[in-house]
């Protein structure tokens, strides 16, 4: 599935991320605010489920190959992140829905 | 192959009070390793070792250095600090253990996973670290 169908069948709000970024398959995800959790753990080309708001969260989609970052709970990109995510194309999705019901929601996509 | 003249060599400065630039290290060399047909699998391991390492220089050691070779079978990255030093390496490397501040904490880092980050996806990680003077980390990836 790719990055904007799952934006679509979650009613997720695009904050970034071009056509080439949302064209990015995802296969998998991972929830975690601990950034060297997400780090060591996430899988390639996974969806991650945070409500970390701060630039260094774009490093780490970014570095681990993170297909997009899903922001639960309604939270917001601080300034940094939202500029940085839109200067490096990473895909920055809001929904106002607890981590624990989006994870759910995709799980049941993927599977 | 590994003609002096085929080695890959980059040096990066790692700014100890930049929290929002952090990572940049990283990411200038995995666009280098793209640049040079790495496969995919290995730069993501080379990327995480790095910016784990990268983030424990800013974060614990006031920043520092990193170089990164590559001599077309192996990745090597090479970060030194002149920070206060690891007491007890056994003990880093360890997960869970951390050091961090509060202030740390809140945004997102001192889980104590990141060494053990660097441990597993290294094929080979060297700790060199004499308190009050830095430390030095070697870790290579076979590609
Ligand atoms: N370059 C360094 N200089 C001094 N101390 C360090 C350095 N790197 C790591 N340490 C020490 O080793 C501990 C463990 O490092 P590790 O990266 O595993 O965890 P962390 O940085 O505290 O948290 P996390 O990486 O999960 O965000 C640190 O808390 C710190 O005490
Ligand atoms: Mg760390």
């Amino acid at each position: 599935m790719t990055v904007q169908t799952l934006a679509e069948k979650l009613n997720l709000t695009v904050l970034s991320g071009g056509a080439d970024a949302l064209n990015r398959e995802v296969t998998g995800g991972y929830c975690g605010d601990l950034l060297s959790w997400v780090m060591g753990r996430a899988p390639q080309n996974g969806a991650w489920i945070t409500i970390m708001s701060n630039v260094n969260v774009a490093a780490v989609a970014e570095l681990a190959d993170i297909s997009c970052v899903l922001l639960a709970e309604g939270v917001a990109p601080d300034a940094a992140l939202l500029s940085r995510a839109a200067a490096e194309q990473i895909p920055l999705l809001q929904s106002p829905e607890a981590a624990f019901t989006l994870a759910g929601k995709l799980y049941g996509l993927l599977r | 192959m590994s003609a002096p003249e085929h080695i890959i060599r980059e040096q990066y400065t790692v700014d100890g009070d930049d929290f929002q630039a952090a990572g940049g290290a990283s990411s200038a060399m995995k666009k280098l390793l793209r640049s040079l047909g790495v496969p995919p699998d290995a730069i993501r391991r080379a990327a995480i070792c790095m910016y784990e390492g990268e983030i424990n220089m800013v974060i614990h050691a006031n920043g520092g250095e990193a170089e990164v070779t590559f001599d077309g079978g192996v990745i090597t990255m090479t970060l030194r600090d002149t920070g206060p030093g690891i007491p007890d390496p056994e003990l880093a490397l360890r997960e869970g253990w951390s050091t961090a501040t509060d202030a740390i904490r809140d945004l997102g880092f001192g889980a104590g996973m990141g060494m053990p980050n660097m441990k597993r996806n290294a094929d080979e990680m060297t700790i060199n670290s004499v308190i009050n003077q830095g430390t030095v980390i070697v870790m290579t990836i076979r590609v």
